[in-house]
């Protein structure tokens, strides 16, 4: 059943291309009951699958020469990431309902990317996720350069052209791992029998995990993501943070870290104190995290402090990855679902729930606005939303970010230390902003005109309210009884770490 | 030889010719007084007719050729038959989109034209005799030069058939030259005779300076860098419908007969029989000569991806980018024909060419799958660049501002196509790209292959850059001017079905890649 999000999502978006203009009601609801439609499927995936292995879903020959099936399965990991892309969805319309130019476009190369980010999680034949992969980069393009807001054209390009450069590395490292195992099959499960030889997998693995972890915003590659999440509409933005950003990871520990294990053995030799890959990105990671959360200190647009705050929390993720033990890898995966609803909640009631009546994104003129007053339900959201991304226990992303704390000490207690001061700076600069956004007393400047404070801000709408409690009670569920998803990781990250997807 | 031989052997394009002289009859006879668009329309449709007569005098063919004193002249069957297919379908689908078009008054002489040119380029495929190949190429090369001449209101296209046939002409000088050294090395035109007797004799530098001047012949037809300068200026002046039959027939034709000079007369292996020993000499000089071959090819398709790609993110034509990015193709294709296994020296050369056969038949397939696929999806972008350009005047990419509020449905095949040429997946183009690497690597996996397949492919990533230009024109940016624009329904409809051939093949590749490899 779980194939059906993929078909119906683009299936959802073939006939909103069809739609004719103009009907934007219609474009949105129908929309919506596409997304609600594959969240009641991944949920009941979800559900169906508890306590199970690997469930295969489809699997028929796709390019039989090539030894290409279409294969799709779901462990636990990719049924918690499919069910983030369910909410993420669902969220995303929600908070588009007020795009009023060439709705039904929107939503059409929406719900493509929709369908192209299940297609990633369910794929078990790289090529086939390979495929998936690329698809979604041409709707993300569109969404930004199209609705999007600061400096889209921009902003668009350079998001395409980083995740295609860093696709091209997967397919020339997916190229030499179909060659070496002897061009006969892509399927993951064949590919991590090969055994390929370690000088291989010595230069495969940077590729490849290099190749994902660039859309998963590792540091010095993240550029793009604050650019892209900033010029985004909100919905782009949500979905670029949530989940688009956790394709890049996916991968980077489905194919990079299952498929050439060996990439992350010792060389044998240090280069400045670093002695393995597995050094090397897990600095890079931890480089992230402090970067993230001190370049978020210093920014004046509010939704930039949400952007560099995504590059800061992806840092945790592959720096869980890097730790390669069960509980920071469970972390690193469960970190991805909580980054994905809380970045979300953020992007939402920054880009949707304040820029859309203000105006302004500008700190700096948000402090004259008296927001918690005027939108009290955007202030307390705000506060919740912002303590849950600093890690604060009830909320999904404590769990996440102490277990792959723990996992990083286990290793090597240094990076659990430098990414504490990530967490550190985290709470400065979520309060730096709450503070001037919403609660500071400034009195207006005579800059500012009267008008925009005297006029009474919109109220806030019905699907605002629906997609901010639904995001808010999913990361308390997951915070309160965090064993819901840790059942399923646990058990697939186990088998993944035991021998790739054997 | 008997002469219903040669009959039996060359009926497609017999087939070809008779219709171009029935188009000219019925057109210049029966139809003088007759309105334009009617003329058209009939004089394209006899032509169609012509290509489907073709094809299926293709379907009837059976036997390997014709054979001259035991020498192949001319070959049909195998992956000839699937060259000369794709050649007809191209040539029908680019006669469809002259339908509709008022460049020119002279209806039947376009067709008559295309058609003689669609033989060239059947002859071309199938020759295997040097005078047989220069003639066929010829009868190519005539009729591309007086088809982009055919926009008599333009300066533009008298200006690029001038430079095209100077360039023409001094590359059939230089094909000629390299010919003739051959001959001279071997005492054969035939290039099974020249292969053996060269393998017998063992090389001589001579025989690099021919092969120098063939790549210059051939590297031309192809447009290849630093052979490609007179395409950015045909594909811009030409009539959108004659740069898309040159783009798009004239590469495949070219490009096959690359494919059967390196694989017949150069790469170890070609038709070789006797005695054991005579076998393991013969094999050991061919591939003693080899390499350095081969590495002529790859220099030259290394810089015509980066050439290509880099020049295409300058243009501001449309015309000029596709040419450019025609170049980088080129490029991509050479190294599926290039590449081959490296013999070491050790060993039994004859064990070692058994265990190669099987990959070189996938790359000659996987380099034919690129060929027909990439000629459908440039004959779909001409013909939307021959709509907008009807529309406004211009192939500049400004004149695609705002096209999908202008034509919605035209809007989405460009989308289609120019994701195809990008690579993106599950469109037809990335399968052409992922098949041509897989197979160069299935061949030869060492060092030098796989950087090119990786510079190939970061080439590919720069390729998204300059087709999203114009994407972004077409659906993001304001547009200036709302009218609408009209394409002629017979166009529209061929655009839409190259644009769902580009989908369905993509999506389901197994269709072509196992019809070519049924051959």
């Amino acid at each position: 059943m779980l194939a059906w999000t993929i078909y119906l999502s683009f299936a959802g978006a073939l006939l909103l291309a069809l739609l004719p203009n103009g009907r934007n009601a219609l474009a949105r609801w129908l929309a919506l009951a596409v997304a609600v439609a594959g969240l009641a499927l991944v949920v009941r995936g979800f559900a169906e699958g508890m306590g199970q292995g690997r469930i295969t879903i489809v699997d028929i020959p796709w390019v039989p020469s090539m030894g290409i099936h279409f294969m799709l399965a779901a462990d636990g990991i990719s049924r918690v990431l499919i069910l983030l892309t369910g909410l993420a969805a669902v969220a995303g319309v929600l908070f588009s309902w007020n795009i009023e130019l060439r709705t039904n476009e929107y939503f059409a190369f929406y719900l493509a990317l929709i369908g192209g980010v299940y297609g990633v999680f369910l794929s078990f034949d790289l090529f086939l996720l390979f495929v998936f992969y690329e698809i979604a980069i041409v709707p993300k393009y569109f969404l930004i350069a199209i609705w999007g807001s600061t400096r889209r054209e921009y902003a668009a390009m350079k998001l395409a052209i980083y995740s295609f450069a860093g696709s091209a590395m997967v397919l020339i490292g997916l190229l030499a791992a179909y060659t070496a195992a002897g061009s006969h099959s892509t399927g993951l499960v064949d590919l991590a029998r090969a055994n390929f030889p370690a000088s291989f997998q010595m230069w495969c693995f940077p590729l490849v995990f290099t190749g994902f972890a660039i859309l998963a915003g590792m540091w010095p590659f993240h550029t793009w993501a604050p650019t892209g999440h900033v010029g985004a509409p909100t919905a782009a933005s949500m979905l670029l943070a949530g989940v688009v950003m956790k394709l890049g990871a996916y991968g980077c520990l489905r194919v990079g870290i299952a498929l050439f294990p060996r990439g992350l053995d010792p060389w044998g030799f240090y280069f400045i104190g670093l002695g393995s890959w597995r050094d090397v990105f897990a600095l890079l990671a931890v480089i992230g995290i402090a970067y993230g959360a001190l370049v978020a200190m210093v920014q004046a647009d509010f939704k930039f402090v949400i952007g560099y705050s995504s590059v800061s929390h992806m840092g945790f993720v592959l720096l869980g990855l890097m730790t390669l033990n069960q509980i920071g890898v469970t972390g690193a995966v469960l970190q991805m679902f909580s980054h994905g609803i809380i970045a979300g909640l953020l992007f939402a009631i920054v880009g949707r729930i304040v820029y859309e009546r203000t105006h302004t994104r500008k700190l700096a003129e948000l402090e004259s606005m008296h927001l918690s007053k005027r939108l009290p339900f955007a202030a307390v959201a705000f506060v919740i939303a912002g303590y849950a991304s600093i890690g604060g226990p009830l909320f999904s992303g404590f769990w996440a970010e102490m277990q792959i704390l723990i996992g990083a000490w286990m290793v090597r207690p240094w990076w659990t230390m430098a990414a504490g001061v990530g967490i550190v700076v985290g709470v400065a600069y979520t309060w730096r902003a709450m503070q001037k956004a919403f609660f500071s007393d400034a009195v207006p400047s005579t800059h500012t005109l009267e008008t925009e404070h005297d006029h009474q801000l919109a109220a806030i709408t019905w699907p605002e309210v629906t997609g901010v409690v639904m995001l808010t009670g999913v990361s308390l569920l997951v915070g309160i009884w965090p064993r819901v998803l840790l059942d399923s990781i646990e058990p697939a990250v186990k088998t993944l770490l035991a021998g790739g997807v054997r | 030889m008997n002469y219903a031989d040669l009959f039996r052997v060359t009926m497609p394009e017999t087939a070809l010719e008779m219709a171009a002289l029935v188009v000219l009859i019925v057109d210049l006879g029966l139809l003088r007084k007759t309105a334009l668009g009617v003329r058209v329309t009939v004089a394209a449709l006899l032509g169609v007719a012509g290509c489907g007569a073709a094809l299926w005098c293709i379907s009837l063919q059976t036997g390997f050729g014709l054979y001259v004193d035991g020498a192949l002249v001319l070959a049909n069957g195998g992956v000839v038959a699937v060259a000369q297919a794709g050649i007809l379908v191209l040539t029908a689908l680019t006669l469809m989109l002259f339908i509709g078009a008022d460049f020119t008054r002279h209806a039947a002489e376009y067709v008559a034209v295309v058609l003689m040119a669609a033989t060239g380029g059947l002859l071309v495929t199938s020759a295997r005799d040097l005078l047989v190949i220069f003639v066929g190429l010829e009868l190519l090369s005539l009729g591309l030069y007086i088809l982009t001449a055919f926009g008599k209101k333009s300066g533009k296209s008298a200006e690029a058939a001038l430079k095209y046939y100077l360039f023409g002409g001094m590359s059939a000088a230089f094909l000629l030259f390299g010919f003739s050294y051959l001959y001279g090395l071997s005492g054969s035109t035939n290039l099974y005779w020249i292969q053996y007797n060269i393998a017998e004799t063992g090389t001589s530098p001579l025989f690099y300076v021919a092969w120098i001047l063939v790549v210059a012949g051939l590297g031309f037809k192809v447009a290849v860098v630093p052979f490609h300068l007179w395409a950015p200026d045909t594909y811009e002046g030409a009539p959108a419908q004659a740069a898309a039959f040159i783009a798009s027939v004239s590469k495949v034709a070219s490009f096959a007969l690359l494919l059967t000079i390196s694989r017949n007369l150069l790469m170890p292996g070609g038709p070789i029989s006797g005695q054991k020993d005579v076998v393991e000499h013969l094999l050991r000089n061919e591939y003693l000569a080899w390499q350095p071959l081969a590495a002529i090819l790859l220099i030259v398709a290394a810089a015509s991806m980066i050439v290509g790609n880099l020049a295409a993110l300058v243009q501001v034509s449309v015309r000029r980018l596709l040419a450019y990015s025609a170049i980088a193709h080129a490029g991509y294709i050479l190294l599926g024909i290039a590449t081959q296994r490296t013999y070491s020296g050790q060993g039994s050369t004859f064990e070692f060419f058994l265990g190669t056969t099987g990959p070189a038949s996938l790359s000659t397939n996987a380099v034919f799958y690129y060929l027909l696929t990439y000629g459908l999806t440039i004959i779909g972008a001409f013909g939307v660049v021959a709509v907008v350009e009807h529309a406004t005047g211009s192939d500049r990419l400004d004149s695609f501002l705002g096209l999908h509020k202008r034509n919605p449905l035209l809007a989405a095949v460009l989308l289609l196509l120019f994701l195809s040429l990008a690579g993106i997946p599950p469109l037809v183009g990335f399968w052409a790209k992922f098949n041509l690497f897989a197979a160069v690597l299935s061949v030869n996996a060492g060092p030098v292959p796989f950087a090119l397949v990786a510079l190939a492919v970061a080439m590919s990533a720069v390729s998204l850059y300059y087709y999203l230009q114009v994407l972004k024109r077409v659906y993001v940016m304001p547009a200036i001017d709302e009218t609408p624009i009209k394409a002629h329904p017979v166009s529209m409809a061929v655009l839409l079905l190259i644009a769902a051939a580009v989908v369905v093949l993509g999506c389901f590749p197994a269709l072509l890649l196992g019809w070519i490899g049924s051959f």
